[in-house]
């Protein structure tokens, strides 16, 4: 009897013990990050100014526009090259593929194009836009390496949204005579929008904050504002990563100033995304 | 009469319009869902290419740059050894794991297990914003803040070395440890959970003997995946590693892993010169090394992704 209390006592024991540890890590994680944001905070809002923004680098005090402005050009690049494809492999996969072994090589070259590092990228970028294909350093060249990147995102979160689309809705539809492709267009794609916008949104942010894949594709330290798709742009990411590193006149200020624009812009966008899905939902309901 | 057989070709002739769409449609869409092997095909057929020259070149070669420990491009013959680089690329990913698998782990058997609805929400919302942090964000930290604070506390000689810049790959590999695992142990049917608990287990001993068995292999997959994402990433190791040529096992010294060697010396080659050519084998080797990582992970997922089909 008393041994069984005692085994009922160690294990209760064991199990505060484990929720304290457990619930340390978490808080470690979840503390950091918000020590991220904070220090991003302290360090970066001093340099917040309308000069800082919409001025350029090499006056006094120096600005940020031409950064903004190749980073913003190059997301928009990105969107026109991996959105219409992006969107239509993930109808495939939804709505035509059948389960077979063509599916499941697709879905296998999705989930590795996601674990390819962005700097191989980079070097696949520079090899067939800059070199083969002659595009050189230039927005064009950029963003459609960074659409690659971004392609298994887009697929992805397009697939899923299609999938959530009840199947009633569909034969609803058919039943009504409408082909399958209009059946896609006028029910289920809107049925769906939500999750793809929202989905192709948290992909295109992430190609916004890359370095490694514009680095020999696209950006240039110090350059004017693109005329054309074929000029090179100076982009945020680089910017800081440059301005951070350099051994001469380190400019804490616009490293810190630029890093939480980035971070600023980026988490803006994805809660934005985020908060318009969960209002269109409530508003959709099966 | 004539009306009526005028609206009848008209209808016929706009569904026959319809049709032909409708097969340009779905032939456009079939034709996109082969744009992901279309995409890891050219990848892979471009480094392979490009490094071609490096490869078979008499000098140089596969074997003498896996074997070789010195990366010389300028001598006499160049010299394109990249062990070194291989080890500084373990040696990061070793501290980066050793930091994030346990506290991942852990952070993810809370927030599946014993946290209350509404932190479990916030929780997650903490673990986006974390993945969404730009590399170089990160990098920035590790530059200003993690490298000195560590150079302190452990008597560096640098503050930027391979522990340095582990610490702030683990920071990275958190975020898709802990929402891969937690997906993995939520995506354990209820019934299990309330079978154990109703045979008198504490949740504790539910989570250790039942949950974490289950989810087992989404956690494997969620480790597979934090260390393909800390070996390709780019700008911590460039920024934060420091960038030493040395071949060391040593975790305190400076470190130059394989994606740092890509990013810091293709700004400054010939175009489709041999030393290009080598920098393309090392991105290879890159390549092979995380696609085989992330192979795993994926067939570990599909398996569990299985065995809870309903």
């Amino acid at each position: 009897m008393s041994v069984q209390r005692n085994r009922v006592r160690q294990a209760r024991a064991v199990e505060a013990a484990m929720k304290l540890v457990t619930g340390a890590c978490a808080a470690a994680v979840m503390l950091s990050a918000a020590g991220l944001l904070g220090y991003l905070l302290v360090r970066g809002l001093p340099a917040m100014s309308w000069s800082f923004l919409t001025g350029m680098p090499l006056k006094d005090p120096p600005g940020i526009w031409p950064a903004i402005v190749g980073t913003f050009w190059l997301t928009v690049g990105t969107a026109a090259f991996a959105l219409p494809v992006g969107i239509a492999a993930g109808i495939y996969l939804s709505e035509y593929a059948k389960r077979g072994r063509l599916t499941r090589l697709i879905r296998l070259s999705i989930a590795n194009m996601a674990g390819v590092p962005s700097i191989v990228y980079g070097l696949f970028g520079a090899a067939l836009f800059v070199m083969l294909l002659r595009f050189g350093l230039s927005l064009l060249s950029g963003s459609l390496t960074l659409a690659c990147l971004t392609l298994p995102v887009i697929i992805t979160s397009t697939e899923e949204a299609l999938r959530q689309v009840p199947q009633d809705l569909r034969q609803a539809s058919l039943a009504l005579g409408a082909t399958r492709w209009r059946t896609i267009s006028k029910v289920v794609l809107p049925a769906a929008a939500p999750g793809i916008v929202t989905g192709s949104i948290l992909g295109l942010s992430r190609a916004a904050g890359e370095t490694a894949p514009v680095m020999f594709t696209a950006v240039f330290f110090l350059t004017g504002l693109p005329k054309s798709p074929f000029d090179k742009v100076m982009a945020l990411p680089y910017h800081i990563y440059i301005m951070a590193t350099q051994p001469v006149r380190p400019q804490p200020l616009v490293v810190w100033g630029s890093a939480l624009v980035l971070v600023a812009g980026v988490s803006i966008v994805n809660v934005a995304a985020a908060a318009w899905r969960s209002r269109a939902r409530k508003k959709v309901r099966w | 009469m004539s009306e009526s057989s005028e609206a009848k070709l008209d209808r016929s002739s706009r569904a026959a319009t319809r049709r032909a769409a409708e097969a340009v449609v779905g032939r456009l869409i079939s034709l996109s869902g082969w744009s992901a092997i279309a995409v890891l095909t050219a990848i892979a057929v471009f480094l392979a290419s490009n490094a071609w020259k490096a490869l078979s070149d008499p000098q140089v070669g596969l074997i003498r740059m896996l074997t070789g420990t010195s990366w010389y491009p300028t001598s006499t013959p160049p010299l394109y050894g990249f062990i070194q680089y291989i080890i500084a690329s373990l040696r990061v990913t070793g501290v980066a794991l050793a930091i994030a698998v346990p506290i991942g782990i852990a952070a993810a058997i809370y927030i599946s297990e014993f946290a209350p609805a509404r932190l479990k929400g916030i929780a997650k919302s903490v673990i986006e914003f974390m993945a969404a942090v730009p590399s170089v964000v990160y990098g920035l930290m590790g530059v200003y803040v993690l490298g000195p604070a560590l150079k302190d506390l452990f008597g560096m000689q640098s503050a930027l070395t391979a522990l340095s810049a582990g610490v702030v790959l683990a920071f990275m590999a958190l975020p898709t440890i802990i929402s891969i695992s937690e997906d993995a142990m939520h995506s354990v049917p209820s019934e299990l959970r309330q079978g154990s608990l109703a045979l008198g287990n504490t949740h504790w001993q539910t989570t250790r003997k039942v949950i974490v068995p289950a989810a087992s292999s989404g956690i494997f997959a969620s480790v597979m995946l934090g260390l393909g994402r800390a070996i390709g990433e780019t700008m911590v190791v460039l920024m934060v590693a420091g960038n030493s040529m040395e071949l060391t096992w040593s975790l305190t010294t400076s470190a130059r892993p394989l994606t740092a060697v890509i990013a810091g010396e293709m700004g400054e080659v010939v175009q489709g010169g041999l030393h290009y050519s080598a920098l393309f084998v090392v991105g290879l080797t890159l390549f092979v090394v995380t696609f085989l990582v992330n192979l795993a992970a994926d067939l570990v997922l599909e398996r569990q992704r299985a065995r809870w089909r309903r």
